[in-house]
């Protein structure tokens, strides 16, 4: 069986005067799927979804989005999109529902009233109904504007950075939306600079890094690449030393030392090291210890690990 | 891309590739999604109908502050002078349209709006359309109130029916094409407070022309470069054709043919602009 791809690109690059803002991006997304985005700041993940919405032309490369050429089909391309991000917004002096009458009007939907009516049901939008969506709150305004990028049930969706900003209730409630889209088969196509969001809602993680893919996997993947994080916080600074000898033994990487806060870290590969061999190994090497930790991996580490970036986003 | 391409979604569903090709379809959609940009316009006027009526009254206010300072202080007598204003104020007003064409496009792109509608599939040309047939239609309304201050400090229709009906026409293509104008330079600015600043700008424009002042009596250079602001030609149109002044002798000649070299300055403006900003909208810029 060919697994049939909503997104596919091939060597798309995009320069702004003289930053090379993409410098050939190969993504593909199979369809049904959710693809997170994740990059520090600048490494062209925003440039990415501004090409792929047809905001943007590509300097060269190619894709196609849900079947179709971006550059040369680009009308049929836009047909078959939905596009939420910071840029692409509702209309603030319009209320919610002639914001999404309006979509659904330019959208071609036959009955845009009763369309209007269910996505505002459907994401809990009541109460943004009739007012203005420019006095909506930072989350009931997010959601109005993923509704809108729904008014025809798009093949593919792409939301940039959908939660920046959100309380974590209003964070729920679109991983939530995206979580049930997902489920009746919309793919979606998300940036974000939270490494949990990517965690909990991509099936497949493309980190990026400074215009190019870095790396592409499930979370599971990446995470089984770099290994759990083991630390030990030890009484004094001259167990310091002794408890990095152990932790370089036991892990086969070599410990990152913290002398004020008497805390030693490394990362781990082997699937071998639980959490009470950590403590048997270094009670025995006569360690004072008084806290230990075996910590699954972040995306974080795994960003550090494979870029060589500590920012992943800011 | 090469044909070891997997497949992709969708390929088979939807118009062929080209149908946007298509005049017929084109036009369709052309008016199909202008009226629901006009429709989004006249929707935000409704919600917020306090600032339609506040720009209402910015030229009444000017009206009934140069009709009666400026109007005693001429040569001209005061009634005289506030029929000769009307229409002057009608045309500067027209003119504003550079001021709130810019200002909306500019806010829509800064606000994200502009962006969500490239990403629809709407034709290239509806959004500036429908932004700047509204433009109209609200510049036609606002035309009323002023109308009537007019006619109770004065000012008469003298022309005839015929004539008043091709001046209200003649005003409100110039603001057709002044909002052109006006959106273009908005997407070019992409910023509200950049363009709040540079439509305040645009106040000087009615100032180098015939249209608070007879352009007759400025030296010889400043009276040329007002004769040839659009403003002048539209204005003695509109003096001419409400029968208000006689066309002033010896002018250059947008202004000696008032109506000509107004349906001449609009259809310049028009072809300049439009192409210029629809291309804007439709690449963003970039």
């Amino acid at each position: 069986m060919t697994t049939t791809y909503a997104v596919l690109s091939e060597g798309l690059e995009k320069r702004f005067g003289a930053v090379r803002a993409l410098r050939g991006l190969d993504l593909a997304v199979a369809e049904g799927t959710v693809c997170g985005l994740l990059g520090p700041n600048g490494a062209g993940k925003t440039t990415a979804v501004r090409l792929l919405t047809t905001l943007l032309r590509p300097d060269a490369g190619s894709a196609r989005v849900a079947g179709h050429d971006l550059v040369r089909e680009a009308a049929a391309v836009r047909r078959r999109i939905g596009v939420t991000g910071q840029y692409a917004s509702v209309d603030g002096d319009l209320t919610g529902r002639q914001n999404l009458r309006l979509f659904a009007r330019l959208h071609r939907v036959r009955d845009t009233a009763a369309r209007a009516g269910e996505l505002l049901d459907r994401f809990g939008l009541t109460e943004a109904a009739d007012r203005p969506a420019a006095t909506l709150s930072g989350g009931l305004r997010r959601r109005l504007d993923l509704a809108a990028s729904l008014v025809r049930r798009p093949d593919v969706l792409f939301l940039d950075e959908p939660t920046t900003g959100l309380d974590p209730a209003g964070r729920d409630r679109i991983w939530e939306a995206v979580r049930l889209l997902k489920e009746e088969g919309t793919t979606v196509l998300l940036t974000t600079q939270y490494l949990e969001e990517a965690d909990r809602l991509a099936d497949d993680i493309v980190l990026v890094d400074r215009g190019r893919v870095a790396h592409t996997g499930s979370p599971a993947e990446l995470k089984a690449l770099v290994g759990a994080y083991a630390e030990a916080v030890v009484a004094g600074a001259d167990a310091v030393p002794v408890a990095a000898a152990v932790l370089d033994r036991l892990t086969g990487t070599e410990p990152v030392l913290d002398h004020e806060r008497h805390t030693v870290g490394a990362v781990s590969t082997d699937p071998a090291l639980t959490l009470p061999r950590l403590v048997r190994e270094l009670d025995a090497a006569g360690v004072p210890l008084l806290d230990a930790s075996l910590r699954p991996p972040t995306l974080d580490d795994v960003f550090l690990r494979l870029t060589g970036s500590k920012e992943i986003a800011a | 891309m090469s044909t070891t391409t997997p497949t992709t979604t969708g390929a088979a569903r939807g118009p062929a590739p080209g149908t946007e090709m298509n005049p017929a379809l084109r036009a369709y959609g052309l008016v199909h999604d202008g009226s629901a940009m006009l429709g989004r316009q006249l929707r935000r006027i409704g919600n917020n109908p306090g600032l339609l009526i506040l720009t209402q009254t910015m030229p009444i206010t000017m009206l009934l502050f140069f009709g009666y300072v400026f109007g005693s202080a001429l040569a001209m007598p005061g009634e005289e002078y506030r029929a000769f204003l009307v229409p002057g104020l009608l045309v500067a007003t027209a003119a504003n349209g550079i001021m709130t064409g810019m200002f909306q496009a500019a806010q829509d792109t800064h606000r994200g709006v502009t962006d969500r509608l490239r990403t629809l599939p709407v034709s290239r040309a509806a959004v500036p359309l429908g932004q700047s047939v509204a433009d109209v239609l609200v510049t036609a309304a606002g035309t009323v109130p002023l109308l009537l201050v007019g006619i109770a400090v004065g000012w008469r229709i003298e022309g005839g029916a015929a004539g008043a009906v091709g001046a209200v026409g003649l005003l409100l293509l110039f603001r057709f094409a002044t909002t052109w104008i006006g959106i273009f330079l908005g997407l070019l600015t992409r910023n509200e407070e950049a363009a709040g600043q540079l439509g305040g700008a645009t106040f000087i424009l009615p100032l180098l022309s015939n249209a608070y002042i007879p352009a007759e009596g400025l030296p010889g250079w400043l009276r040329t470069v007002a004769e040839w602001n659009p403003i002048s030609a539209v204005t003695t149109a509109l003096r001419d054709l409400f029968g208000n002044a006689p066309v002033p002798d010896g002018a250059a000649w947008p202004v000696a043919h008032p109506v000509a070299g107004s349906l001449g300055w609009c259809a310049l403006l028009l072809v300049v602009f439009v192409p210029l900003a629809v291309r804007r909208y439709a690449h963003g810029g970039r």
